[in-house]
């Protein structure tokens, strides 16, 4: 008892405390999800390049035929040229490790051999195309009713701003706020991974520009200060309970104590 | 009880012993000079960072222009050197002043002793006195020499109806709309076209392709007034997936409640309400974003996780002439969460059907 009674007066305890929230904090902050630029030419593409390119890259997985393998990875014919440009052009493909879910990181490619691989696979079976940039233009989209749009399809997963958020069992929906327009395009178009397919009968062209217009609407960030990630009460709380509450504790615990 | 000196260290004792009052240690800048001046440096400082504070607020304001002209990026960045020029020279003052008063201002311990909670005898028999004499004086104690029964009387009639001017307004102004049997039924019907929210589009078979999924409300909602649209819409959500019909489970019943793996489930959530509207393509998972319950959109609906208890309602759909999307009929039970009526008459198949799975 008289043990814990000494303890309970640690003169760094307060400033511990602080230390370990900020890292903490900090910590958090650091999962941001990269996402590398593209562009959307029209691939006059070498087809039997590209299909080098998956035989080298991509077959051990897909299969030297692209058809898949059971439990493995999906058969890729009539996959169409956009989810080819969306899966290696935001780095997910080729896949790193095997998890809940394919990440986005450093691009393995360039646009070119990018265009090739897509030009390949689109050759094996109908499928949606890379979008055109007059398709994917910002400018020429209404960022309100694009709103409207990603307000009834996209909110419940992304977020309202598209701060992206969690789903079940380590998969989540990623932050839209770096992606580019191209991939936001394609993504709606082929549903890739745990996303739900939005076809041009759900989510009209016109409309899909609309929400791309939304997005890029977002960029310039948020006029109330720190977003914090944009992704609700969970990082604003940790912020609001762990930081703020422990530099009141702090702050307490010092003037409460004894100058030297 | 002992006091410390008397107390072996291993003997075990009730409860923490008082230390008593521990010997007046002198403050550093009770007896140096440098570190008196040192304090007084400090305190100074942080009434000097207040100033600083109130200038950079005032920088940001004057500075930067945030009106019409301003951009988010600049609103942003002028609220939050307001902020931190506020907070800086907020906390400047209240820092400095306790600083001030902890080194430098009188420093010598005071004891005050909290008094007892109980009341003394005296005054506590002079409280019950007081009570029996006031009730004697008014004639409301039986054994009073005047009695008072028509002050009494309207004294209780005051004080039991006085309430009403609260609680019947109240009651009031829950409306005379008594009929909870509507929320048993919903827009849909038989033919209600199934139409895209928010436009009210209406979908063709063929536009939902594999792993689609579509938001809908009925046909001819957004014809509805506004007030109406609301209520409605609230009750009438709908989410329309297409799976492959290998991986779906059939459910008894409901063998032809689907059309060539296109299906439809109530969106709202039967826990308390909710959109569930979370779709996971690859698993058939439907997360609820409130509390995380989640459904099995190729096994029935059923909950296979979270706070839910039933099977989110399945809306029966067929293809007409045209190609469209139909209901066949409105949902066979109550959509959304339990109320205290479900149980009875004819929304009780559901909870049968739930049990036999």
């Amino acid at each position: 008892m008289h043990a814990l009674a000494k303890k309970r007066h640690h003169k760094a305890a307060p400033l511990l405390l602080v230390v370990v929230l900020l890292a903490l904090i900090t910590a958090i902050g650091a999962f941001s999800a990269t996402s590398a630029t593209a562009t959307s030419e029209a691939s006059a593409d070498d087809i039997a390049d590209g299909e080098r390119l998956f035989a080298a890259n991509c077959a051990s997985c897909h299969g030297l035929d692209a058809e898949g393998q059971d439990g493995v990875a999906p058969s890729l014919v009539g996959v169409g040229a956009a989810a080819v440009d969306f899966q290696v052009g935001t780095g997910r493909m080729p896949m790193q490790a095997s998890g809940p879910q394919a990440p986005a990181k450093p691009v393995q490619f360039t646009q070119e051999e990018i265009n090739q691989l897509a030009g390949w696979v689109a050759s094996l079976g109908a499928g949606p195309a890379i979008p055109t940039a007059e398709q994917v233009d910002p400018a020429l989209g209404d960022a309100a009713n694009g709103m409207e749009v990603f307000r009834t399809n996209c909110a419940m997963c992304h977020g309202s701003i598209g701060g992206g958020g969690a789903l079940t069992q380590g998969k989540f929906a990623p932050s839209l706020l770096e992606t580019t327009p191209t991939h936001l395009y394609e993504a709606m178009l082929t549903g890739p991974q745990s996303m739900p397919v939005f076809n041009d009968a759900n989510v009209t062209p016109e409309h899909k520009r609309d929400v791309i217009a939304y997005i890029d609407a977002q960029r310039a960030g948020s006029p109330g200060g720190l977003s914090l990630g944009a992704i609700g009460p969970v990082s604003e709380g940790l912020w609001a309970w762990l930081l703020l509450l422990g530099l009141i504790i702090a702050s307490t615990v010092w003037v409460g104590a004894r100058s030297s | 009880m002992s006091t410390p000196e008397n107390t072996p260290e291993n003997e075990p004792q009730e409860g923490f012993v008082d230390p008593g009052l521990a010997d007046h240690r002198p403050r550093r800048a009770d007896v140096e000079p440098k570190a008196n001046k040192r304090a007084e440096r400090q305190v100074a400082a942080l009434f000097g960072l207040s100033v600083v504070g109130t200038v950079i607020a005032l920088w940001a304001y004057f500075t930067k222009d945030a009106g019409d002209g301003g951009d988010v990026a600049t609103i942003q960045s002028v609220n939050m050197w307001i902020g931190l020029g506020i907070a800086l020279a907020m906390a400047g003052i209240g820092f400095g002043a306790i600083h001030w008063a902890k080194t430098l201002m009188r420093d010598h311990e005071m004891v005050e002793e909290r008094h007892e909670l109980r009341s003394s005898d005296e005054a506590r028999e002079g409280a019950i006195q007081n009570l029996k004499d006031g009730a004697e004086d008014s004639g409301i104690g039986s054994t009073g020499t005047k009695r008072r029964s028509v002050l009494k009387g309207s004294l209780i009639t005051a004080v039991a109806i006085a309430p009403l001017a609260v609680l019947v307004p109240q009651i009031g102004n829950m409306g005379g709309d008594w009929n909870i049997s509507k929320f048993r039924h919903t827009l849909w019907g038989p033919g209600v076209r199934l139409a895209r929210d928010p436009d009210g589009e209406l979908i063709k078979a063929s536009d939902v392709t594999m792993g689609s999924v579509f938001h809908v409300i009925p046909e001819g909602l957004n014809d509805l007034d506004h007030h109406h649209k609301m209520v409605e819409k609230a009750k009438a959500v709908v989410l329309l997936v297409r799976l492959d019909p290998a991986d779906m489970k059939p459910v008894a019943g409901r063998e032809d409640w689907s059309f060539d793996g296109i299906i439809a489930y109530s969106k709202i959530c039967t826990h308390v309400g909710c959109p569930v509207a979370l779709y996971e393509q690859q698993t058939h998972h439907l997360l609820c974003p409130c509390h995380q319950s989640t459904f099995d959109v190729a096994d029935g609906a059923k909950v296979v996780f979270g706070p839910a208890k039933r099977p989110l309602p399945q809306l029966p759909i067929a293809v007409d002439d045209e190609g469209y999307i139909v209901a066949q009929n409105d949902f066979d039970e109550p959509i959304g969460a339990s109320y205290w009526d479900r149980l009875k008459g004819d929304g009780s198949s559901a909870d049968v059907e739930e049990g036999s799975h």
